[in-house]
């Protein structure tokens, strides 16, 4: 009978969960009326959702939003928002993209694939930044920003002079660089007719041998397979890493329960949660490493500016001179405005506008940066 | 000769009890089998979050790719977007700009395949020479999974296309929902053949790497525009030429000038066993040797397998008949005489295409392409069974 109870109250409590589903609403429609050829499903697009969405520009501007900017402005908004990554001059920082330069390499064996080299269409450099950068901060600029940052990366390579204002009347003038490097596939002509014949079967070519060994560079990661040049028997190799890839999101927050029961865990999650504003620039937990922000391991009683192998800006070499250290209440303030708090500092972040924000980062940092 | 204790004596899994159901009500693979998991090559992007790493075709057989360890790659990192949160917008030259939820979606007819997804960038740091050891890292970017979707079609027919006119020359741009923006330009021929808009695989919803709730399904094209969280579909009259058609994409030759609009994936195969990750660990006798072929262009009709760098060739035998435009895998059952051997295996898809050796791509091509290098790969296989990554003459 207990059985039979507990099975009843299963079922009472899977149909809750139906009708809480279907009294939801936002995810009921209408019923479908008949159509010739189609279902009536869905609804209209009402035209503030359609501008909303629609933001692409194509290769003759339609879509561009009116605006300007000129390569004055364009070079200050740069450095605050994109020189993080892509360098003061567009010139790229570490792995992130070069922007800038490159002419005539194309037909070189490693071809520098720029916007003023390469990228044919000016509208895919406005469509581009103003959809998809700041890496991070996507949807943020304004059509006069990005007319601004547009008109600078032209600068950056030599195609304007330092006067030049880009704006929606004359955009449909500029003509790139690159615009007819580019023939549409050709495979089917230069390779599919002579590939399409009856394959040889024996004695294909007179003799073989090795040209190239992929040992000579030694570039495989863990989990590839080791070679024959490491001397190594068929019994031991290759030899396999258990790799931290299953449950790597875990660990931080387990260890953190077992320090100290005082913490939140849930604010410790959500401050994870946060932290997705950040890691596009930083690194924190185990081997973390500087990446075009400074790895943030150890923050809390950290010393301003003084992550080794880091390169700075300014004002943050002159607080490590004078000794100044992250404590929580620096942290919050300098989150709320990094570039009040810290003048001339090259994150590029604009801020966190919530204090729940602000105590969830930081428990998140305390919680894995041992 | 002693009897096997694993035999004779009664083993602890068959005395004592083992896990109840429910003990992983969604479980991972046994614990033995975690060394088979997508990896990634750090040194090849600035961050994880706009990466891509490998599947582990080495340790694989058949041919559907369990989601679990499909390659991932993100622009922008993968997002987490409710169903509940999911809008769908159809609108530019269409009779009834429309937003679909994910329920309407429920609500077409659907349709099952099975389809890989190639990475364009599959087999890429090869182009320079043999780099990389396994199979997984030189092309593990492709899956193959069951799609569950609505055509294309059927959507771009309930939004109408009157207004599209004459529908030669015009344009479907997709896009997703992330903050990469991922967009591309398909033509509406193809837009109108074999795309769907899937939102299950191998029956089940969508992982967020692969673009849950509902991602673009492009047969037989290369994966950059399976766009993952699709959340537009705009009918145009021109391509959108977006940064991913443009700056990437594309292929440089040598005298400079470039090919875009490379979409369709050439056919192409690998022997996944034995490889770099896979030796051969059994001595003389028999041995198969297995792999996977595909092609953009339809179905596998063939796969001739060289044990001695591509001299001599023998038809390997497919372990099902080919589907298009979906894995297919291959068995050469043969027997190991302990000499070293130097594998290669080498596609024909129903076109009649034969797949090319690298020397015949790089006469075409050059040397600075990035994308779709399909070439033959060769294994060089040694006396104690050890496999490794070389080019041949």
């Amino acid at each position: 009978a207990e059985t039979v109870s507990q099975l009843r109250q299963k079922v009472a409590e899977i149909q809750a969960v139906a009708e809480e589903r279907a009294s939801a609403g936002s995810d009921m429609t209408e019923p479908a009326p008949t159509r010739d050829g189609a279902f009536g499903l869905g609804r209209g697009a009402m035209p503030e959702e359609v501008a909303a969405w629609d933001v692409d520009v194509l290769p003759d501007g339609r879509g561009l939003p009116e605006g300007r900017g000129d390569v004055f402005t364009g070079d200050e908004v740069f450095a605050e928002k994109c020189a993080s990554c892509h360098g003061d001059f567009a010139e790229g920082v570490d792995n992130w993209p070069v922007l800038a330069g490159g002419f005539d390499t194309l037909a070189d064996k490693d071809p520098v694939k720029t916007v003023g080299s390469y990228w044919p269409y000016l509208s895919t450099v406005w469509d581009y930044v103003h959809r998809s950068m700041p890496f991070g901060e996507a949807q943020t600029l304004t059509a006069d920003e990005t007319y601004a940052i547009v008109a600078y990366i032209l600068y950056s390579n030599d195609l304007v002079d330092d006067d030049f204002e880009l704006s929606h009347e004359n955009f449909a003038e500029f003509e790139m660089y690159n615009t007819d490097g580019f023939v549409i596939d050709d495979r089917p002509e230069l390779e599919y007719s002579n590939w399409r014949t009856e394959p040889c079967m024996e004695d294909c070519k007179p003799s073989v041998e090795i040209t190239m060994r992929a040992t000579f560079l030694d570039v495989t990661p863990e989990g590839g397979g080791d070679s024959v040049m490491n001397d190594a028997s068929a019994e031991d190799t290759p030899t396999f890493v258990a790799s931290a890839q299953t449950g790597d999101t875990t660990s931080g927050t387990e260890t953190v329960a077992a320090v100290s029961a005082s913490v939140d865990p849930e604010l410790i999650a959500s401050g994870k949660k946060v932290f997705r504003k950040c890691q596009a620039c930083h690194d924190v937990g185990s081997g973390a490493k500087n990446k075009s922000g400074p790895h943030l391991n150890a923050l809390i009683g950290r010393q301003m500016g003084s992550v080794e192998g880091f390169s700075y800006s300014k004002v943050f070499k002159t607080a490590h001179e004078e000794g100044k250290v992250w404590d929580e209440a620096a942290l919050a303030e300098f989150l709320a405005k990094p570039k009040s708090y810290m003048k001339g500092t090259k994150m590029a972040f604009s801020g966190l506008r919530k204090e729940q924000d602000l105590d969830a980062i930081t428990a998140y940092l305390k919680s894995v940066g041992e | 000769k002693e009897a096997d204790p694993l035999i004779t004596e009664v083993q602890e899994w068959a005395s004592l009890t083992g896990a109840g159901v429910d003990e992983t009500p969604y479980g991972l693979p046994i614990s033995f089998e975690k060394d088979v998991v997508r990896r990634n090559v750090e040194w090849l992007t600035a961050s994880p979050i706009s990466s891509i790493n490998f599947t582990p075709i080495h340790a694989l057989d058949g041919t559907i790719t369990p989601q679990g360890c499909a390659f991932e790659r993100h622009h922008s990192g993968a997002i987490e977007l409710r169903k509940e949160d999911y809008r769908l917008m159809i609108n530019g030259l269409v009779d009834r700009p429309l937003v679909f939820n994910y329920s309407d979606l429920e609500r077409f007819p659907r349709e099952n395949h099975v389809y890989f997804c190639e990475c364009a960038a599959n087999t890429g740091m090869e182009w320079a020479g043999a780099q990389l050891n396994g199979a997984q890292f030189t092309h593990g970017m492709i899956h193959n999974m069951e799609y569950t979707g609505v055509p294309l079609r059927t959507l771009l027919n309930e939004a109408g296309l009157d207004a599209a006119g004459d529908l030669k020359n015009k344009w479907v741009y997709v896009e997703g929902a992330d903050a990469s923006s991922n967009g591309r330009s398909i033509p509406m021929e193809k837009a109108l053949d074999d795309v769907l808009v899937a939102f299950k695989a191998n029956g089940e919803a969508l992982r967020m790497e692969h673009g849950y709730p509902v991602r673009l399904v492009v047969p037989g094209w290369e994966g950059n525009m399976w766009v993952k969280w699709l959340r537009r579909i705009e009918v145009t009259d021109m391509a959108v030429e977006s940064r991913e058609e443009t700056s990437k994409y594309t292929d440089v030759y040598e005298d400079g000038t470039a090919r875009k609009w490379t979409w369709v994936m050439d056919a192409k195969s690998v022997i996944t066993s034995p490889s770099p990750q896979m030796p051969i660990t059994h001595g003389q006798g028999p041995l198969v040797i297995s792999g996977l072929a595909w092609s953009g262009h339809g179905k596998i009709t063939r796969v001739d397998v060289s044990k001695d760098g591509g001299i001599s060739w023998e038809t390997a035998r497919l372990g099902k008949q080919g589907d298009s435009k979906a894995l297919t895998r291959f068995y050469l059952d043969t027997n190991w005489d302990g000499k070293p051997m130097l594998l290669q295996s080498r596609a024909m898809d129903e076109t009649g295409y034969v797949q090319p050796t690298k020397n015949q791509l790089r006469e075409v091509r050059g040397e600075n392409a990035v994308y779709h290098n399909n070439c033959i790969q060769t294994w060089f296989v040694n006396e104690n069974g050890v496999a490794e990554n070389v080019e041949v003459s």
